[in-house]
């Protein structure tokens, strides 16, 4: 008996052992009631509290009815007149509203694609779905990266359901189909559905399922799978997803069959009932869509597709989790290191604009200091000849001077030799004066 | 708009629908219960107080389980000589429901002679617990991130019965805006309800008196849990008792502490208000305290680490405007602030560079000028002195032309002179 005490002592501790999780988190048994399983009722609570969120995107050729299934689908009559074809480019109109039903409170905001198919060239058309949806991402991430942020209070625009509405060809997907849907596999949850399925008849349907498949697999497209991970779930999910794409019929007239009005489309043949599983898959979409796998679209929206965003534009930007060594960032490193390189590319910017302001001084003063030295010699060689001017006038001064002075002599010369002769001829005069008187 | 120009265009005002008919998104929180217990549930709860007022006893209370037990001793077996941090993790299930509890402990707290800066290693914890939350949120690939955060921080009052003691008051300042603290009175069978009341009042004068931010109990749209809220309130702080016993009373099995006079019932309501912490911690709470934790302290956390990054010691009434951004988008900012920066400064360099060079080709000019100017005088004066000759010269030249017309007039004088002597000697006229 003992030995079967310890035994069972034993197994029970290696059972705990072994149901460690995480970071050696033992299983220890309780003892009674604590009550935290009311802690999924405290989650929810507080979910409804705080209201539901869901936006989904509607793509596909004019006059396909989406307006219409969208309408259908949440029984209301939601805003906007059909769209003509002749739009330039696709745009992409968006709208919210507040739906209630009993005490949940959900804000729904669908977004049309407006001229999508219409051009003649479409090869741009799925751009600005691309874009439009890569900037409910942005701006998700933006606020994500505040450092006051408020995440908590935030109106999520991200689209949690692309619903790809395929025209009733009967035959395979369209090129368009295949490019657009291939572009945005990996940024939303694709849910393809054949719109207006009531153009086909339920053989050809069937073929046309089956041919839109392969088309999707072999071309690599990733469409949603309902999940079936979850037990409670998992058998309805795998067998609805054998029946993708789900052909609709959208209508919100109602036509009285039995003694019920059910919404439905009259034809002379016959009525095609909207609810009538047996008429189309439009209660498939409405249940796996809405009633089953809502919060699940929205959870792959967060945890993959925006991830994915999340994370190609950080390693854009230049951020990293390990240094080259491969040890772990912490976040301020990673801060720190884009500041400084950051910094450094601003000083640098800086230095180089400085650089080129003292090499353009530079050039100025040598060019300035040229000017000035041919002003100098210009005017050195001015003094030069003004110099051998005055020099040769200093000559001419001279040599005048010479000549008067030349001249002076001769004159006083001149005026003694007169003086004397004057003299002498006085005296000579005198003489014979003298002669005379006597 | 051109030709195949692609635009958005946003209705963004809200537009109340009403539903005919069955959608079905009312079965939304019902998916989300499945993918809550699916996930399962944490929760990491801290216990502060000195040796021997009965934390491990309340905690094996609270989750009625030995979390403390031979093979896993708690903290308080062992002495301490400075404040530890200890975490035990333990799995736990009922109904279905999955959590994973984390128990932080801190022996050694406030058994020191000198008690200044223990709750340093608390704070530290929490912080740190911050850091790994914000480190993992950051990086660029994020795959699960275990939150381990502390959730709620009981702190336990001894039951003197006169008020909250200065250790008391230090750590719930220094804590109170980091994590979301709930004051619990310890072994309160040592207290008479009516010593209670009055201890209990005089705590939460003196929590208001030092502005302590405990943890508030969110009022919700029900009127019925306001009532009980309100209730709960009035109690506050709680004062509660443990036990690891289980004693038999009047039939019942109940946990309690056997005295000579009676059995103090952890459960029952007159005795102690174990069971209004339990229902409020784990039954109603748990969520709330996890929201409140990640919605506010941590992001007081996360806030004034991203500014500490960004700003890097800058003043701060400076950076307060720009919290509102992202560290990246701020550095975008900085950036273009920056190429504005430089833009007038290069503008302003340039127009100093124009005005030096206007000044220097300015003063070449002048000299340029006064050169110019003294070239032409001194040629004048070069002209005039060449005037002056010529006048001389002309003066010179008419004195000498006089002259020596002169001399020619008195030399032809004297030839006449002597011609006429000549004549007149032949004449016999002179002897």
């Amino acid at each position: 008996m003992l030995i079967l005490a310890y035994w069972r002592e034993t197994c029970a501790c290696l059972q705990a052992r072994e149901a460690e999780q995480g970071e050696g988190a033992r299983a220890v048994p309780l003892a009674g009631h604590v009550g935290f399983d009311s802690m999924p009722d405290q989650l929810v609570n507080k979910s409804v509290n705080h209201g539901f969120c869901f936006n989904i995107l509607c793509v596909g050729e004019t006059g396909l009815g989406k307006s219409t299934l969208m309408d259908t689908l949440f029984n209301t009559k939601f805003e906007g007149e059909p769209t003509q074809h002749n739009q330039p480019g696709v745009t992409l109109k968006s709208n919210t509203y507040e739906l209630q039903e009993s005490n949940v409170r959900l804000k729904l905001t669908v977004v049309n694609t407006v001229g999508f198919g219409d051009q003649i060239n479409k090869e741009d058309s799925y751009k600005s779905i691309v874009e439009f949806i890569d900037a409910q991402f942005e701006a998700y991430l933006q606020e994500e990266l505040k450092i006051k942020r408020t995440l908590h209070s935030y109106h999520d625009t991200r689209i949690h359901a692309c619903l790809y509405f395929i025209a009733p060809t009967g035959h395979s997907l369209k090129s368009l189909d295949l490019v657009t849907m291939k572009k945005l596999d990996s940024k939303v949850n694709i849910i393809p559905i054949i719109a207006k399925s009531d153009a086909i008849s339920k053989s050809e349907l069937a073929k046309f399922k089956i041919k839109i498949t392969s088309e999707l697999v072999s071309n690599g497209v990733q469409i949603y799978q309902f999940p079936t991970d979850d037990e409670s779930v998992a058998e309805i999910n795998s067998t609805m997803n054998s029946h993708l794409p789900f052909a609709v019929v959208g209508s919100t007239e109602e036509v009285k069959i039995g003694n019920k009005m059910v919404k439905a489309r009259q034809y002379p043949w016959g009525t095609v009932q909207v609810e009538n599983e047996n008429h189309c898959d439009f209660v498939k979409l409405r249940e796996m869509l809405i009633r089953v796998n809502m919060e699940d679209l929205r959870e792959q929206t967060h945890t993959r597709h925006y991830e994915l965003y999340r994370r190609c534009k950080l390693e854009e930007m230049g951020f990293k989790d390990t240094d080259p060594d491969s040890k772990p960032f912490s976040l301020q490193e990673t801060y720190e290191a884009k500041r400084n390189e950051f910094m450094g590319e601003l000083q640098k910017k800086e230095e180089e604009m400085r650089q080129m302001f003292v090499q353009r001084v530079k050039e100025k003063e040598a060019e300035l200091k040229e000017a000035e030295k041919e002003l100098h010699e210009k005017f050195d060689r001015l003094k030069k000849l003004h110099q051998d001017e005055k020099k040769k006038l200093e000559e001419k001064k001279k040599s005048l001077d010479d000549e008067l002075n030349m001249f002076k002599q001769k004159k006083t010369a001149a005026e003694l030799l007169q003086n004397q002769a004057q003299q002498a001829g006085g005296s000579t005069t005198l003489k014979r004066d003298k002669e005379r008187k006597k | 708009v051109a030709a195949g120009q692609n635009v958005c265009v946003f209705c963004v005002f809200l537009q109340q629908r009403n539903l005919e008919g069955y959608v079905g998104f009312a079965n939304l929180p019902n998916q989300v219960y499945r993918k809550s217990v699916k996930r399962g549930f944490e929760f990491t709860l801290m216990v502060v107080g000195e040796s021997g007022l009965g934390k491990s006893t309340l905690i094996n209370s609270l989750f009625l389980t030995d979390l403390y037990s031979k093979d896993y001793p708690g903290p308080s077996q062992r002495i301490k000589k400075t404040v530890q941090v200890e975490q035990s993790k333990v799995l736990i299930k009922e109904g279905g429901v999955q959590l994973t509890l984390t128990i932080v402990d801190t022996p050694g707290f406030g058994d020191a002679v000198d008690n200044s800066n223990c709750w340093q290693p608390v704070i530290n914890y929490i912080d740190s617990k911050c850091e790994d939350f914000l480190n993992a949120e950051s990086r660029v690939n994020r795959r699960s991130m275990p939150d381990n955060r502390v959730h709620c921080c009981l702190y336990f009052i001894a039951p003197s019965g006169h008020g909250l003691k200065p250790l008391d008051i230090e750590f719930m300042k220094r804590l109170h805006d980091k994590v979301n603290v709930i004051p619990l009175i310890a072994k309160a069978d040592t207290l008479t309800p009516e010593e209670c009341q009055l201890f209990k009042k005089q705590i939460m004068k003196e929590i208001q008196e030092h502005k302590i931010k405990i943890y508030e109990f969110p009022d919700t749209e029900d009127d019925e849990d306001n009532k009980l809220i309100r209730k709960i309130k009035e109690k506050m702080p709680l004062a509660v008792v443990g036990s690891n016993v289980v004693i038999e009373v009047n039939g019942k099995k109940v946990r309690g502490r056997q005295y000579p006079w009676g059995v103090a019932e952890v459960e029952n309501g007159e005795h102690c208000d174990f069971t209004v912490l339990r229902n409020m911690l784990i039954r109603t709470h748990m969520q709330d305290l996890k929201d409140v934790t990640n919605n506010v302290h941590y992001e007081n956390y996360r806030s004034k680490k991203l500014a500490a990054v960004t700003c890097n010691g800058v003043d701060t009434t400076k950076t307060k405007g720009q919290l509102t951004k992202s560290p990246l988008a701020q550095m975008e900012e900085e950036r273009r602030e920056h190429v504005m920066k430089m833009k007038k400064m290069e503008a302003e360099m340039e127009q100093v560079f124009e005005m030096k060079v206007k000044e220097k080709k300015q003063k070449l000019k002048d000299s340029e000028a006064e050169l110019e100017r003294r070239h032409e005088q001194m040629k004048r004066n070069l002209e005039a002195q060449y005037k002056e000759l010529e006048e001389k010269r002309r003066v010179y030249e008419d004195e000498k032309a006089n002259w020596e017309a002169q001399q020619r007039i008195l030399e032809q004088q004297k030839l006449d002179a002597s011609k006429t002597m000549e004549k007149n000697k032949k004449k016999g006229k002179i002897f």
